[in-house]
């Protein structure tokens, strides 16, 4: 429908919508996140869902702590190379449609602690994020700015056609591997189906 | 500071068998330490606890040291015949002292309120005579930072409640603290290299980039 002429009937106490409008209005104001947490990150995001910031407002404040009852997850802090396998888990277990957060620089490339000996470079090396947060650790506002971001692109969502949303394409996966605990590394040290590396011009 | 050489002397007079040495710290803090013989570290550890005019009841601090194979030099003056005249000539003499791994206990004394005094304890080398005594049947407070040691260094404790890697998991073969570790090569991608990291991050580079 046009813009111009539904805000015009707006104006003439006439509400019309899609169902498309409908169901992303209705799906990205009870985005409901996944209660965990890895580090210090985790304490912004606690901040961020009191009464100070209080993202209720976004009706998010619902955290589950069931990954079966989530629709985002929020890596709040570093992924360690033991712990990887078990956030994959967990959001494999997670039901469609669901979103990933990648709060900080640990969570987004392994951030002062990269170099070590037990620290992934990045989660978005094994599952699909979808907001990533820089700082550290983000401020709550960085938070709800993510947050927002992600509303934005829920919103976005198409249900059908070709870009359609994935939890709708039954040819996208809905799980992602597992990661085995090998000798020296993690076997696969990522996933090359979810992640490449960027190429950069120098 | 605490007397290490009056505590030297006391513990090779109550141990048989027991060697200590003073191993002395030119930095500034001067904090010396006591190098125990691993056959007698066990007896020493509880000899320390227990007698009435030391009880180091507290291990505050138990952590590992690498110490890598090292080639010594050192100028040496030799009198040498040259020409049929006997001169002196500098040479340069070369030695290697072997390589090993060490673990640092550092004791307090709560009733006494004394310390730190410092115990060491070396394995034999690097690769296969890796064992020291446990001193966590000592010192409670050890066990898992022995446990850290053992997954980090690779020191095997001897006398171990429960001896297992602790931040590592269960099937993981390196020792990542030593110095010779080599970590697995994930530096694809590197926006901002330095040092070390630029050589390891160009081995990713594209050719003719």
């Amino acid at each position: 429908m046009d813009e111009g002429l539904r805000s015009e009937l707006q104006k003439q106490g006439v509400f019309t919508t899609t169902l498309e409008d409908l169901y992303n209005w209705g799906r990205k104001n009870s985005v409901w996140p996944l209660g965990f947490g890895l580090a210090c990150c985790a304490i912004e995001m606690i901040a961020a869902s009191m009464s100070r910031w209080d993202l209720a407002r976004f009706g998010a404040e619902v955290f589950r702590p069931s990954p079966r009852q989530a629709d985002l997850m929020i890596v709040a802090g570093t992924v360690t190379k033991k712990m990887a396998p078990q956030v994959v888990r967990l959001y494999n277990q997670m039901p469609e449609p669901k979103y990933v957060i990648a709060m900080g620089a640990c969570a987004i490339s392994g951030g002062p602690f990269k170099q070590g000996y037990n620290v992934l470079k990045g989660i978005d090396r094994f599952i699909p994020v979808d907001v990533h947060i820089p700082g550290c650790p983000p401020r709550p506002e960085a938070l709800l700015h993510a947050f927002m971001t992600l509303q934005e692109k829920i919103d976005q969502q198409q249900l059908t056609g070709e870009g359609r949303a994935r939890h709708l394409n039954a040819d996208q996966p809905s799980e992602f591997p597992v990661p085995e605990f090998g000798e020296h590394d993690l076997q696969p040290p990522n996933n090359p189906a979810v992640w490449k590396a960027p190429v950069l011009k120098r | 500071m605490l007397a290490l050489e009056s505590i030297k002397t006391q513990v090779e007079q109550a141990i048989p068998g027991a060697k200590l040495e003073i191993v002395k710290n030119d930095a500034p803090s001067a904090q010396h330490s006591l190098l125990v013989n691993n056959t007698s570290g066990l007896a020493v550890a509880k000899y320390l606890r227990d007698e009435p005019s030391w009880r180091f009841d507290y291990a505050s601090n138990v952590t590992g040291v690498d110490w890598p194979e090292l080639e010594l030099t050192e100028k040496i003056k030799v009198k040498k015949v040259v020409d049929g005249v006997e001169k002196e000539v500098e040479e340069v003499k070369k030695t290697v002292r072997p390589g090993y791994l060490e673990t640092v206990y550092h004791l307090y004394s709560m009733e006494l309120k004394h310390g730190p005094l410092i115990i060491r304890l070396r394995t034999e080398n690097r690769t296969d005579k890796v064992h020291l005594p446990s001193l966590t049947p000592v010192w409670r407070g050890a066990e898992f930072q022995e446990r850290e040691i053992f997954d980090l260094y690779g020191i095997v404790f001897d006398g171990h409640p429960d001896l297992r890697r602790i931040l590592m998991w269960d099937g993981f073969k390196d020792f990542p603290m030593r110095k010779d570790y080599a970590e697995p090569d994930d530096y694809e991608y590197e926006p901002t290299p330095h040092d070390e990291v630029l050589d390891k991050a160009k081995q990713h580079y594209p050719a003719g980039a």
